[in-house]
């Protein structure tokens, strides 16, 4: 029974759902990324992923315009961004505790959207995948890694200039600095409050395109709470990155290839309780965090409100 | 800066104050703990907002509204807390809020390369490509002092710039000071250290609760002169240490090693002996093991080897409750974390040792009319300046919280004391009795033995507190013991060479 696993097609089912389910992870891991990196924990990401899920697919459902449904995420994510650093940065707020308001806000207003205006579980045509010509032909791994959707290309591309942004331009120094040492770019003139403003609202936004990718690319269904923790995860997975974004790369495809993994245990019929295989990415999630966070050290004045002193 | 005035709730911190410095001066603001110093000077870098005055600059008026406008005329400000961010490099901390030469991309190799010929013209020397936390203390401070230059200021204030320096390096810092003067910059020069003010400066202005006092010109001051118009009566520098001959040892360590809280060594071997009736000095820069040796004494870190004695018995590993009950006190480094509880009142703060044992406790409960008899014997006693003794601690000045802490530490006639930079951040009267009080506690005779009074390690970076109060002194240096001398041998330059990790006579 177990050896039906490791057939070379099961196996390169397995990448290749792996690297498609990656893709939310990545979004909301990299934008969640910005907002620790400048001194805030979001901990609403899954509220801010299932708003953006609705939004997008209620959009598509309406228009049948796909990059409208992606512009209602934007919008969406970047407006619960906005509020989330409006009541950390400007209200100074425990973020914690606001993070899972916003949690409890999204997941509840997403469903109270799913009843009054849809009522049923519905479907969309979403992204489809997109062939690259001549890497597509690839034998083997062509199909696994180009023959994806729009979504999932724009997710991976997304890593390298995440990266650059935060490394070689002045807007990453600033966002580095205001979370280490946010009074000391205050004496130079950097506004911590506009720093982080930018990254919190760009997280939201990044949170909605999660949400769109999961609603309008991966499963092209809305349901209620349809995300089932993958925001808490990716709030995990930059501690298992180590606040940064190769880290949250390499994360992200670690537990999607375990959930893609437990998908295919599921499929084949393996004479595992399928309970246990949909525990696996959780399970996975606390070991992991217990192993990373002894090794890296967070942004000092992650969750610390700034407040110029005198 | 003409008639500048700041009001701060029920305080007025700077009081028509006039002020002025040259080109090409060193010109020291001279002042105790909460004469208005930091205050006028965070008027001008754009920190506070002054109630009434102007700034002249160049004749001009101007107004400075933010650390940006100040930077844009020229100002600089080297705070007494470093502003450097530790996980970045030199060259990222420089570049800051800059606006680059390629954009939104950072040209750090051009920044990198102007802090070099800075580094050269100035005598600054540092690897831009270092990172920060990797600098020692007198390199962090030039990246300071670099990136205040690099943003082109032509006056700098520094504020306390020595106080974590030692000896050699704070020659090496007046050395840069000079050669910035020679380059045409102004620098205004924040202390309280006399001597450090008579050689630097080319003029000295007084301030004292928030008016000045009065301004001199080099050359026709003298350190007493200054010390009177800062506390406004004579100071005397020599502190009254009556001849004891010591008696038994109380506290011994023997070969003991500590972790940081990093998880590296932070004391490797360290082995001291301080008898009754004797204060050690334990010197050294900032950061060498003194906190963990500190927290070891006092069972509040776990000893890696080596044995603690308090009296000949083995304390290691004992809980600070035993430590207690054998006769501890410990007056520690950080005193508004560790040495109280800030939102308790001062009544509550006295009591917090042996809140729990009669006459303050009975059967569990608090008696409070015992507390508050008590309270208010100590707050006569040690002079506790306080509204009531309902106060909460956070509202007391640091001189009368670290009172507060004596008074409770003290009053037990303890056995062994460890002070951990007692007068740090206290004015010259506060410094003044706390110094009396630790020499009472030395020449003290306990009623059940006559002749001997306690046994205290004084843990200071202040060397001349060091000189003057101890009987013999130790150097530590990454955690580890130079060399203990007769306080009669020591000089600054000696100690400062053993605080830098010279063990070699030059």
């Amino acid at each position: 029974m177990i050896e039906s696993l490791f057939t070379a097609q099961v196996l390169l089912g397995i990448l290749t759902s792996g690297i498609r389910l990656a893709t939310p992870y990545l979004y909301a891991g990299i934008g969640e990324t910005f907002g620790q990196r400048s001194g805030v924990l979001n901990l609403g990401v899954e509220g801010q992923m299932l708003l953006g899920a609705f939004a997008a697919f209620y959009a598509v459902r309406q228009t049948g315009n796909l990059w409208l449904g992606l512009l209602a995420a934007i919008l969406v994510g970047g407006l619960m961004g906005l509020a989330m650093a409006f009541v950390s940065v400007t209200l100074r707020a425990k973020q914690g505790i606001s993070g899972i308001g916003f949690f409890l806000f999204g997941l509840g207003m997403s469903d109270l959207l799913f009843q009054t205006l849809l009522g049923t579980v519905q479907t969309v045509s979403g992204f489809r995948p997109l062939a690259i010509p001549l890497l597509s032909r690839i034998p083997v791994l062509g199909p696994v890694f180009f023959n994806q959707s729009f979504l999932v290309y724009a997710a991976y591309l997304l890593v390298p200039i995440a990266n650059y942004v935060m490394n070689h331009t002045t807007l990453g120094l600033k966002i580095r600095a205001v979370g280490e040492n946010p009074e000391a770019a205050d004496s130079l003139g950097v506004s911590v409050s506009r720093v982080r403003y930018f990254t919190v609202t760009l997280g939201g936004v990044f949170s909605g395109l999660a949400g769109a990718s999961l609603s309008i690319a991966l499963l092209n269904v809305f349901q209620q709470g349809m995300t089932s923790g993958l925001g808490f995860i990716a709030v995990a997975l930059v501690y298992f990155g180590g606040w940064r974004v190769w880290g949250v790369l390499a994360g992200s495809l670690l537990f999607s290839m375990v959930n893609a993994l437990q998908l295919w245990v599921q499929v084949l019929g393996l004479p595992i309780p399928s309970e246990f295989a949909v525990m696996m990415p959780y399970v996975l999630t606390i070991v992991a965090l217990v192993v990373a966070v002894q090794r890296v050290r967070p942004p000092t004045a992650l969750t610390k409100p700034f407040v110029r002193e005198g | 800066m003409c008639g500048i005035i700041k009001r701060f709730p029920g305080v007025l911190a700077n009081d028509c104050v006039d002020f002025a410095v040259h080109q090409g001066e060193v010109h020291a603001l001279l002042g105790e703990n909460g004469a208005g110093k930091s205050t006028l000077m965070k008027v001008l870098y754009g920190l506070y907002r002054p109630d009434d005055g102007e700034i002249l600059l160049n004749g001009e008026p101007v107004q400075i509204t933010s650390p940006t406008d100040a930077i844009r005329f020229g100002i600089g400000m080297i705070h007494q807390h470093f502003m450097l961010v530790p996980s970045l490099t030199v060259a990222e901390n420089v570049a800051l809020g800059l606006p680059s030469s390629r954009g939104v991309i950072t040209d750090l190799d051009r920044v990198s390369k102007r802090i070099t010929e800075l580094g050269k013209t100035y005598g600054l020397q540092v690897d831009p490509r270092a990172r920060v936390w990797q600098l020692s203390v007198g390199q962090q401070q030039r990246v300071e002092i670099i990136k205040a230059l690099y943003r082109g200021a032509e006056l700098l204030i520094l504020d306390e710039p020595t106080a974590v320096l030692t000896p050699q390096e704070v020659a090496e810092f007046f050395q840069i000071l000079r050669q910035m003067v020679k380059e045409g910059h102004s620098v205004i020069f924040i202390s309280h250290k006399l001597q450090e003010v008579l050689d630097i400066s080319d003029r000295v202005t007084v301030l004292r609760d928030g008016a000045v006092v009065g301004s001199r010109l080099k050359g026709t001051m003298t350190k007493a002169e200054l010390a009177r118009m800062m506390v406004g009566r004579d100071v005397g520098f020599q502190r009254n240490r009556a001849p004891v001959t010591p008696g038994e040892v109380r506290l011994s360590l023997h070969d003991v090693w500590a972790r940081s809280d990093r998880g590296t060594d932070a004391l490797q071997g360290v082995s001291l002996e301080v008898r009754a009736g004797e204060i050690l000095g334990l010197a050294g820069v900032s950061g060498n093991g003194q906190r963990e040796l500190a927290q070891v004494i006092n069972g509040l870190r776990p000893v890696a080897r080596g044995h603690v004695q308090l009296e000949g018995k083995d304390t290691t590993g004992v809980s600070p409750v035993e430590l207690i009950a054998q006769g501890l006190a410990y007056i520690p480094e950080e005193r508004m974390r560790d040495g109280m509880i800030r939102d308790f009142s001062v009544a509550e703060n006295l009591i917090l040792r042996e809140h729990a044992t009669a006459p303050f406790a009975r059967r569990g409960f608090l008696d409070f009319k015992a507390i508050a008899r008590v309270a208010a014997g100590h707050i006569v006693d040690f002079n506790v300046k306080t509204p009531s003794q309902e106060t909460l601690a956070k509202n007391l000045s640091g001189g009368n919280i670290q009172k507060v802490i004596l008074a409770r530490e003290l009053s037990r006639e303890p056995r062994v004391i460890v002070a951990a930079q007692p007068t740090r951040g206290l004015d010259i009267g506060a410094t003044i009795y706390v110094h009396e009080r630790l020499l009472d506690e030395r020449s003290r005779s306990l009623r059940e033995e006559k002749r001997h009074g306690a046994a205290i390690l004084l843990i200071s970076e202040d060397l001349d507190e060091i000189l003057a109060l101890s009987d013999r002194i130790a150097v530590i240096y990454e955690g580890r013991i130079m060399d203990i001398v007769p306080s009669e041998e020591a000089t600054p330059e000696r100690l400062g060479l053993l605080m830098a990790g010279v063990t070699k006579e030059v």
